[in-house]
């Protein structure tokens, strides 16, 4: 199934497969959201002196690449539309980059609270804020991945106006890894 | 048959369907031995004949698995074999290997084994599923480096394909997780977490990546569906089985000793391990439904659908009641956990490997795609036979665990193991005469290959 620039893209954009996987990765987001909440309401003095140990600094910082780079994957999505195959590989090469950025400041982020002695097994917050991050960091990495996949086919001028659902796909993908964080940070750093 | 090397599978197959049988007669004698304690005794104690039991069923998969790939390998790379002496060679040794080892396990006590085969050496003996002898885990290690480098070398220099690469990954790391049980510290909770990193990495995970690119092998063959279409939805599979089966091996973490917030990570990513099972489901029934032509080989489209929906309900559907943390403190090592694996076992990975002999064989046999209508009669019969059999074993096992959790864990006044287990005795004995049925089902499914007919030609599509 191809579609032309000027047809209505048809919904949803992307592969239908990636949906599946977006959907199940939703699902396991959505269960560890619910079991932190209610963690969270059976120890709330625990959890209130915990989260002032987190860095709301970066993962602020951190809120502003991942929407940003969302931004960012927008714009290479509109290029190719358009035909314009460079600019959609450069702004490909700049979502990645912004995702880059991401991990760098969550390494520090985890190496301030490795250092500080924060494990898994210090109470039950830092398991929620450990292993619900970490978790959230390896799907930054795959989605870095699946760009990158996207953008070396896009290189070798494996996609044009007429034909671009992978570029959607990656795009898809990479919108829910930024989904997800916006959810995770106010919940585990900031919300009381 | 393309190739010709693909032939040395056939040994493979048959050698994996004779270890199934001396797999179920030995459920068959353990079986009886839940009610009966001393039959057999002291010439084949429980603790034996369940240790020969479960091997069995470890080492005939992997006859399977191993005759799977030299199969779908060639196929898939578009060139023969690497080496397929090599494959002859290594078949004899692990054949021989495996049938010492067996007859290790019944002629001498276990402990005697022990010091005969210099476990004392490198301790790696008397844990569960892991039984075997230092000097065989060896062997298997010998056998499983040739085998991958036969089938390594010949993926990497012919044609490479998703099922292939998928395939490869799945051997490779059923090789990784095995070294694990070289590994045995003397501290028990380390030992048991490591243990499953032999034994849980196994089956939900690497193996999985085995049985999904098995079961898209043979869709691909006898749906004539796109690639592109069953090649996406395989990648969906295996991420899905990797991002919940890993940390899911959690779910083993609650009660041995390890830090409590196995209990969250664990229920939740084993929790979502159906996900994956319940894809295979669909990604079967779907490929089917778009099915291009009608393959003249109906039973094992039969397999490969009954593949799907037994290995989401043992596998998925049985881990799951189970799996969350609160419900496991009651069901920890009971019947319930027995029925899961009958279940899961029979239908992720023994309907998998019998879904590729099925579409195998008759290439292998005949050089023709399909057995004759006879033949495949009886296999049909033999398939619902078995399954209906595992079905019942599975809910009568269910219903001993039930009632044993109640008994022994959950009542007010809890009875003791063994009182709990007489109490049970009439589930056993309905499970044993079960059991019979599946032999029966079992030795029709062998009839089968010896119904004769003319074997079927490619359907026009």
């Amino acid at each position: 199934m191809t579609h032309t620039a000027n047809e209505k893209a048809a919904l949803p954009p992307g592969d239908l497969a990636i949906w599946f996987f977006i959907y199940a990765e939703l699902l396991v987001f959505g269960i560890l959201f619910l079991l932190y909440a209610f963690a969270r309401s059976n120890n709330v003095e625990l959890f209130n002196s915990s989260q002032d140990l987190v860095d709301r600094t970066s993962g602020a910082a951190n809120t502003l690449v991942l929407i940003t780079s969302s931004y960012f994957v927008v714009r290479a999505v509109a290029a190719i539309r358009e035909g314009k195959v460079q600019l959609c590989s450069r702004w490909l090469l700049a979502t990645i980059g912004m995702g880059g950025v991401f991990v760098v400041i969550k390494l520090v982020e985890f190496h301030a609270k490795f250092s500080a002695g924060i494990s898994l097994s210090t109470n039950t917050f830092f398991t929620y804020y450990l292993s619900m991050t970490a978790f959230h960091f390896m799907h930054v990495l795959l989605g870095m991945v699946i760009l990158a996949a996207v953008y070396l086919k896009n290189r070798k001028g494996g996609y044009s106006a007429a034909e671009h659902r992978g570029v959607e796909t990656g795009a898809s993908y990479w919108h829910m890894v930024d989904l997800v964080w916006i959810i995770l940070f106010p919940l585990v750093y900031v919300m009381r | 048959m393309q190739y010709q090397s693909q032939s040395v599978s056939k040994l493979y197959f048959i050698a994996a369907i004779g270890l199934f049988v001396g797999q179920i007669l030995f459920g068959l004698i353990i079986g009886l031995q839940y009610v009966m304690g001393d039959f057999l005794f002291p010439e084949i104690p429980f603790n034996v004949a369940r240790m020969v039991h479960t091997n069995l069923l470890i080492v005939w998969l992997l006859f399977g698995f191993m005759g799977a790939a030299y199969y779908m390998v060639p196929e898939e790379s578009e060139r023969e074999l690497f080496s397929p002496k090599l494959a002859v060679a290594l078949f004899w040794i692990f054949l021989v290997a495996g049938a010492l080892t067996i007859l290790g396990y019944l002629l001498v006590p276990y402990a005697t084994l022990a010091k005969m085969t210099g476990n004392d050496l490198l301790p790696t003996m008397g844990r569960e599923f892991l039984e075997q002898p230092t000097i065989t885990k060896l062997g298997i290690v010998v056998v499983a480096l040739g085998f991958l480098y036969n089938i390594g070398m010949t993926i990497l220099t012919g044609r490479k394909t998703v099922v292939n690469i998928v395939m490869l990954t799945g051997l490779v790391g059923l090789a990784v997780f095995f070294l694990f049980s070289f590994y045995n510290p003397a501290n028990l909770v380390l030992d048991k977490y490591y243990w499953w990193w032999t034994v849980h990495l196994w089956v939900e995970g690497v193996w999985e990546l085995i049985l999904g690119s098995i079961l898209a092998f043979v869709l691909i063959k006898t749906t004539g569906v796109d690639r592109e279409v069953i090649e996406k939805w395989l990648y969906i599979i295996i991420a899905m089985t990797l991002i919940t089966g890993i940390i899911g091996t959690g779910h083993h973490y609650y009660w041995i000793g390890t830090p409590e917030y196995w209990q969250i990570l664990g229920s939740v990513f084993s929790a979502l391990e159906p996900i994956p099972f319940f894809m295979m489901t669909l990604f079967a029934f779907n490929m089917v439904n778009k099915r291009r032509k009608d393959h003249p080989n109906k039973a094992a489209v039969l397999w490969a659908m009954g593949t799907g929906v037994m290995a989401f309900l043992g596998a998925g559907l049985w881990g799951f009641i189970h799996t969350l943390a609160p419900v496991n403190y009651f069901t920890h090592g009971t019947q319930i956990t027995a029925a899961h694996g009958h279940m899961a076992f029979y239908g992720a990975y023994v309907m998998i490997v019998l879904t590729m002999i099925s579409y195998a064989m008759p290439h292998l046999r005949h050089g023709k795609p399909a057995n004759s209508e006879k033949a495949q009669v009886i296999e049909m019969w033999s398939f619902w036979l078995m399954t209906v059999a595992i079905v019942f074993i599975t809910l009568l096992l269910t219903g001993a665990g039930i009632l044993q959790v109640w008994l022994q864990r959950a009542a007010e006044d809890p009875m003791p193991f063994m009182v709990a287990q007489e109490k049970i005795a009439f589930f056993y004995w309905a499970r044993e005469a079960v059991g019979v049925i599946f032999l029966v089902g079992l030795v029709v499914y062998i009839a089968s290959f010896f119904a004769g007919g003319e074997p079927k030609e490619e359907a026009s599509s």
